[in-house]
């Protein structure tokens, strides 16, 4: 992390309970920009809970998470922000962001943050065009004037609608589902619904995407393009991300950070190589029990 | 249920027999249900005491129709197994043209309904044909369209889309009775007032869905009614509001006076001019619904709708307002009721609450699930279908003459109403036009099969 640049988002402290509970237990962590940043753990160790904070589908108990659409912003202005009980400020660096403290529409529209579901979530009877479509609902609204320019049937608004299919085309490409275009979402085999899930929430230009479990029930070679996608949308469109993952090839492949999870709390952040050796991660992992550790641990030590 | 005769054709050895068996037990189970609601019947007799009545006849019908039913309903199916599979019936989508032509020719022919009554049925019989047909129906099916934006596109499953109407119409009648507005101001405000009321209705039931947005929007049309009923001082309560200003023809009222439409035009005075100018005014009212319908849902709010009946959670994350875009269903599908209830008040000139009951509500809502939810033509024609049906039984005086003169078949609505129900739901669960026209398209319009739309769940 470089201590000049902001990174894109900064968790701290989050902590997550449903009743007695704790889901998440005081989780900080950085996603710097521009980086694959990988979230793994164990299941229930709380990887999705931790997506549905960030992406304000849940309230968190307590914690900052802190999105900046700049590249430098000062420590006193982050601390003044969190003080004034505002959900987000426009700075000269650039916007930052207290996602905890915002609706789950807002996040998406104004902090720029896009996800995708563990369990495809698709408008299954709306054609693959529409769904890309509907992604750029916000820019498309504001070019209808809320509406009546539309209903007016105005230049502005159909040109406006002209480029939304453009884009949406230019993804249809790179997903390879040009030919779909018109069919039913619902009607498409698995990969392609998973490729088409990611496709859609770029459409809506995000800052950061946020993938859950985007190689799940892929065979290899789909495992494999996926990772070659992924790349390709960081390489491009300079879209950091954010990747909740089991396969482990792609994790540690493609993947510039990674943030193991186990039981709500964090247990090893670094790089892939770095974390892959972790004692504890293998631990976690291999599910040896506390002793072992730290005989594991000590054997590494010798 | 179209299992069972297959499974009993591979079963049994003779099909004739099991499916005598098989009626037999419906006819068992008519028996059952035919004794304790038919058998017995309480009268007065002369000396004013309750005495029962056999009528061990109508069982007897009963039971008869009951075993003669299953078994003609056996071979049919039978026979139907028999012929190519029935799955190639249900993906059957109509070509593109079609849906085209059907609404052109419908457009036609309404354009054209009036004079054609006129010429067919003469100065008298036109009366009934216009108003009683013609002027209900399209009421009715501008209340589907009006609803379709809230059920068949939102996909928010409102049983209470009547108080919308009654708004209208009681807003017609009050401002036109308290501070003498003409039809031509109040039918805007009346909308506009609709509107409002549905973004009030709208507010409490968003965290709602499915069955308890159901409830809550039934409960709110029968509050709108209840309060109608007791506010005396303001709506009459049962008693109605009367007098309610008609139309006129830019400035030009319809009687028999020196500064009516008739004179205006030196042509002889009558009350038909009055029902062929409301049946236009609805006409184009219906029309403007429509219009405004398929053109929002080539907008994106309309896209939001849809995708809002699909995936509520997908449609927050993609960073759509689903709060407002509720709201603004809500409102749009509630104008366009308040619309119709504005004019049904200036048709009529007198309303009461009685004009807006549960009924009502269930019979749009009917219509717009018979005609295939979010299907414009579908439910157009479901509304000619239900309404006109249950118009024509007025008709059918022919009846009295099989039936004794005590027998009338508009006593039987509420039966035929159910009974084309359930058939259209076994033949076509997912209504008339089962299927769903993409709202944009980059080679070509391919229609999407109702079993990928989602249904109206709330």
């Amino acid at each position: 992390m470089a201590a000049a640049s902001t990174p894109l988002l900064q968790v701290e402290h989050l902590t997550m309970r449903f009743g007695g509970l704790v889901a998440i237990d005081d989780l900080s962590f950085s996603a710097a920009r521009g980086d694959i940043t990988a979230i793994i753990g164990p299941n229930g160790a709380g990887k999705t809970t931790v997506f549905n904070c960030i992406t304000g589908f849940y309230k968190p108990s307590s914690g900052r998470m802190l999105l900046s659409l700049g590249d430098t912003i000062g420590e006193t202005e982050i601390a003044a922000l969190t003080a004034s009980g505002t959900r987000s400020k426009v700075l000269p660096a650039g916007s930052a962001f207290l996602l905890e403290r915002m609706p789950d529409y807002e996040i998406a529209a104004r902090a720029r943050v896009a996800r995708t579901f563990q369990n495809i979530r698709l408008f299954a009877g709306m054609t693959v065009l529409e769904n890309l479509v509907v992604a750029q609902h916000n820019a498309l609204m504001d070019a209808s004037a809320w509406t009546i320019a539309g209903l007016l049937g105005l230049k502005r608004y159909r040109d406006a609608e002209a480029k939304a299919v453009e884009r949406a085309r230019l993804w249809l490409d790179k997903i390879g589902l040009t030919e779909r275009a018109d069919d039913p979402a619902g009607d498409l085999p698995y990969g392609a619904q998973r490729r088409l899930e990611i496709a859609r929430a770029m459409c809506s230009e995000p800052a950061m995407l946020c993938l859950d479990e985007p190689a799940a029930g892929l065979n290899p070679r789909e495992s494999a393009d996926l990772k070659t996608f992924l790349r390709s949308i960081r390489a491009e469109h300079g879209t950091s991300i954010l990747l909740i993952e089991h396969d482990m090839s792609v994790v540690m492949e493609i993947s510039d950070h990674v943030v193991v999870l186990e039981y709500g709390r964090k247990i090893s952040d670094g790089p892939p190589e770095e974390v892959r050796n972790d004692p504890k991660v293998i631990a976690a992992y291999l599910g040896v029990e506390d002793e072992e550790v730290e005989k594991v641990e000590a054997e590494i030590a010798q | 249920m179209p299992v069972a005769p297959a499974e009993l054709r591979s079963s049994s050895a003779r099909p004739i027999l099991a499916a005598l068996k098989e009626a037999f037990g419906a006819a068992l189970l008519a028996l059952g249900l035919s004794v304790p609601i038919l058998a017995l019947r309480t009268e007065q007799d002369i000396s004013n005491q309750l005495v029962l009545r056999p009528r061990w006849d109508y069982v007897a019908v009963a039971v008869l129709a009951a075993f003669l039913g299953r078994l003609l309903y056996l071979a049919a199916a039978a026979a139907n197994a028999r012929r190519a599979p029935r799955q190639a019936a249900a993906a059957w989508v109509p070509p593109a043209g079609l849906a085209r032509f059907v609404s052109i020719a419908g457009l036609i022919v309404l354009l054209l309904y009036p004079p054609i009554a006129l010429a067919l049925t003469g100065r008298a019989g036109a009366i009934k044909w216009i108003d009683n047909f013609g002027i209900q129906i399209m009421i009715y099916i501008m209340l589907g369209w009006g609803l379709n934006i809230v059920v068949g596109l939102a996909g928010l499953l409102d049983l209470g889309y009547v108080a919308f109407y009654a708004v209208g119409a009681y807003s017609t009648a009050l401002l036109a009775q308290n501070f003498h507005l003409s039809f031509w101001l109040c039918l805007p405000l009346a909308g506009i007032l609709a509107a409002f009321w549905g973004i009030l209705l709208g507010f409490p039931v968003l965290r709602l869905r499915g069955d308890y947005l159901a409830i809550v929007t039934l409960a709110f049309g029968e509050i709108i009614r209840l309060v109608l009923i007791n506010w005396v001082p303001v709506t009459n309560g049962y008693a109605g509001i009367s007098g309610i200003p008609r139309p006129s023809f830019f400035g030009l009222p319809f009687n028999a006076s020196d500064q009516g439409f008739a004179a205006f035009f030196g042509i002889e005075f009558t009350p038909l001019h009055r029902l062929i100018f409301l049946f236009y005014v609805i006409l184009a009212l219906a029309l403007l619904t429509n219009w405004v319908t398929l053109r929002l849902r080539r907008l994106p709010i309309g896209r939001a709708w849809e995708a809002l009946r699909e995936d509520e959670i997908a449609c927050r994350s993609l960073g759509i307002n689903t709060t407002n875009t509720k709201l603004t269903a809500f409102a749009i599908g509630a104008g366009f009721g308040g619309f119709a209830g504005s004019f049904f008040a200036a048709r009529q000139g007198f309303i009461s609450p009685e004009s807006f009951t549960f009924m009502e509500s269930a019979v749009v809502l009917a219509i717009v699930v018979l005609g295939g939810m979010g299907s414009q033509i579908g439910v157009a024609i479901a509304a000619v279908a239900m309404i006109g049906g249950t118009e024509i039984l007025r008709e059918l005086d022919w009846l009295k003459d099989i039936f004794g003169p005590a027998f009338d078949p508009t006593q039987y609505r509420m039966l035929l109403f159910g009974l084309a129900m359930v058939v259209v739901m076994i033949w076509k669960p997912r209504g008339l036009i089962s299927y769903r026209q993409p709202s944009i398209f980059l080679h070509e319009s391919k229609p999407v099969r109702a079993d990928m739309v989602k249904e109206g769940h709330g």
